[in-house]
């Protein structure tokens, strides 16, 4: 049976759209980018939590270095992996609120290791979202702690090489084991039904964080199509391929 | 009415004054010669009574970037540290400096450069009145002489920085920090509400209402038309404190034959110093700047105006005597006078070296 | 059995042709255009196929920018 899309096209049949809190300003990620899918997925959740008005989120050094031009909240913007030490003070200072960080892992697991972990040991009650590509995106794809070995980036234009730059760190695996942890999650974001999980993930480690049962972080093992040298849709098959061996999706903790 | 007098350490005063002012939070990592800021702090359990934050942070950056967080709300923010640890926050101070934010951080120093020692220093003044981290910016710079001085700037420093939106430093030394002293403790004011707040301090990122834009507090701006615009606005404000906040005390001064410029615990041996000379019969001026950014130039350059010599003396290989210098421009001799490695020099040492250099 | 009729609106400057939601389309609705270009240069997604459509919202999920606004009906 024909039918008109304009009969199609009502508000009323509206079944999907941009969030509420998510901006019309161009976001300035390359093409594909998973940033984009993540950020949606915070907005979602604070706007379904109601909470828009109690909202901080910590902005990092990086690609999402300008998280705060998406999402219509409050911000600050951090120094280069400090987003866990300020999240502390901002959740400690105003209790009530909804505090998040917003990291790469660049950010987290290179420069703020020790303020992620020491943040996740004293259980603060701040939402983590950590965005795992194996790489730093802005710099133009230098090696990350998390990059794959034998992995090519600009500074490691052969492959990673254990030998000379260590192991792939697997940061959830870490703070799984420290006390101060009530759920660690990793998810991704590369099909609908993944997209699905993430949000329920974030959406938990939000209430966490308002319910106040210590830290919560949510990997995402994401793609940089552009420092992996690849098609968005190609990017997402490599995850899939190489990323997801070495970071295994799923809940590590939730107590 | 009986005032509340009470005998403490520099360190200790600035932990109880801290929680008079109705300070919303410290955030500190332990470091001789000023743990006892953070250990009184704990001590006193101020979230009992209230409401104050006090937490130990994992590293003296951590601890600078709570600040960074706290004063992103609109708070009233302070960590406090010794020169290695002053060292580390420094990226945050810059990006607090950048992001217009206010706040207190006290810096007992000791000597250095490197691990040093734990002894008393003047060292690091450059470090503190020329801004210390990465880009041109300046903080409010306060000189303590004594542990009533250590208390008092605590509200001096967190009003500074309010009312101009720029961090603001006491920058004491192990002296003046391990001291004991009579002190008069400020009275207790109430710690600000978030409403307060909001009114004061309407970019705070306190969570969006409505009916106002985001916030968004950050140093980042990538339009270098823009982030020239900015640093101009910093320069105007650095121009008002310098116009309007410039503090010193002169001690003899006038019909004065020398002057000697000292800050913080080597005024406090100056002024012996100057005792000893009028007893020989030299007439010696003490200049204390009390801001050393903005530093008393002014009133530096009046002095120069009729004295024979001027003698910086301080705890260090000569940093102050650059400013004293400027400010002079030529007019008389300018000579340093310092004591390194924690070394603290007598009066008469002081005196001796002023006929020295300056007779 | 009721049918399902979904119709899927790109916002087509706002879109950078990335693929992702070509690709999540289970009824091969979408597709680049081959050769049109919105402002910033880039080959814009546009329902191909409009007729497949079923209104899932996978292209709207996938979509890292917010470009896409899916509707539905049941018949």
């Amino acid at each position: 049976m024909h039918m008109d899309i304009n009969e199609i096209i009502k508000p009323e049949n509206l079944v999907y759209t941009k969030p509420r809190l998510m901006n019309d300003n161009p976001m300035h990620y390359c093409p594909g980018c998973s940033h984009g899918v993540v950020h949606k997925l915070i907005a979602e959740v604070i706007d379904e939590m109601g909470i828009e008005e109690e909202t901080i989120g910590i902005a990092p050094v990086g690609c999402a270095v300008f998280a705060y031009n998406y999402i219509d909240i409050d911000w600050i913007e951090a120094a280069h992996g400090r987003a866990p030490a300020i999240a502390t003070a901002v959740k400690r200072l105003n209790p009530k609120k909804m505090v998040f960080t917003y990291q790469g892992d660049g950010d987290l697991a290179a420069i703020g290791t020790a303020e992620t972990i020491h943040a996740c040991n004293r259980g603060e009650n701040i939402a983590i979202i950590f965005i795992n590509n194996g790489i730093y995106g802005m710099t133009g794809g230098q090696m990350a702690p998390t990059t794959l070995e034998g992995m090519k980036t600009s500074t490691c234009p052969y492959g990673r090489n254990v030998a000379l730059n260590g192991y792939p760190l697997r940061i959830a695996e870490l703070v799984e084991r420290v006390d101060g942890t009530c759920y660690v999650t990793r998810q991704s974001v590369h099909t609908p039904a993944a997209i699905r999980k993430a949000k329920k993930a974030i959406r938990l480690a939000f209430e966490n964080s308002m319910a106040g049962k210590g830290t919560s972080m949510v990997e995402i093992v994401s793609t940089c199509n552009s420092g992996w040298k690849m098609s968005p849709v190609k990017a997402n098959q490599w995850m899939e391929e190489h990323m997801f061996a070495k970071y295994p999706l799923g809940d590590l903790k939730n107590v | 009415m009986k005032e509340d007098i009470k005998l403490m350490k520099g360190n200790e005063a600035i932990a109880h004054a801290a929680i008079r002012y109705g300070a919303d939070g410290y955030f500190g990592y332990p470091i001789t010669p000023q743990s006892e800021v953070m250990e009184t702090l704990m001590a006193e359990q101020p979230w009992t009574t209230t409401g104050m934050v006090v937490l130990q942070a994992e590293s003296e950056v951590a601890a600078i970037n709570m600040v960074y967080g706290g004063a992103s709300c609109g708070k009233a923010v302070m960590t406090s540290s010794s020169s290695p640890g002053v060292s580390l926050k420094q990226e945050g101070i810059s990006y607090l400096a950048g992001a217009e934010l206010p706040c207190l951080i006290v810096n007992v120093m000791r000597g250095g450069p490197g691990l040093g020692t734990i002894q008393p220093s003047q060292a690091d003044y450059f470090q503190a009145t020329k801004g210390g981290g990465h880009g041109d910016y300046h903080l409010i710079t306060l000189a303590p002489a004594s542990v009533q001085e250590m208390a008092d700037f605590v509200a001096l420093g967190f009003d500074l920085a309010f009312k101009y939106r720029n961090p603001a430093i006491i920058l004491a030394d192990g002296i003046i920090g391990q001291m004991m002293e009579k002190v008069v403790l400020p009275p207790f004011r109430k710690r600000r509400t978030e409403e307060e707040i909001r009114e004061q301090n309407p970019w705070a990122a306190l969570g969006k209402p409505k009916d106002r834009k985001r916030n968004v507090v950050t140093s980042l701006e990538l339009d270098p038309a823009i982030m020239e615009q900015n640093n101009i606005r910093f320069q105007a404000t650095y121009k008002r404190i310098s116009e309007n906040e410039v503090r010193f005390e002169e001690i003899n001064c006038e019909n004065a034959d020398y002057l000697i410029v000292a800050f913080g615990s080597m005024a406090r041996i100056c002024q012996k110093t100057i005792e000893l000379a009028a007893e020989e019969g030299i007439k010696v001026g003490l200049l204390r700047p009390i801001t050393l950014w903005p530093f008393p130039s002014e009133a530096v350059a009046r002095q120069a105006d009729h004295v024979k010599g001027i003698l910086s003396a301080e705890l260090n290989a000569g940093q102050m005597v650059e400013d004293v210098r400027l400010a002079v421009n030529g007019k008389v001799r300018v000579e340093h006078f310092g004591r390194l490695g924690g070394i603290v020099p007598t009066p008469d040492e002081v005196l001796a070296a002023l006929k020295e250099k300056l007779m | 059995m009721a049918k399902i009729k979904g119709a899927v609106v790109v916002n087509k400057e706002r879109c950078k042709g990335c693929e992702l939601c070509v690709v999540a389309c289970p009824s091969q609705v979408l597709a680049l255009q081959p050769t049109e270009v919105n402002d910033r240069g880039y080959h814009y997604a546009f329902m191909q196929n409009p007729d497949a459509c079923i209104g899932c919202a996978s292209c709207g999920l996938v979509c890292p920018d917010g470009c896409i606004t899916v509707y539905k009906v049941k018949l």
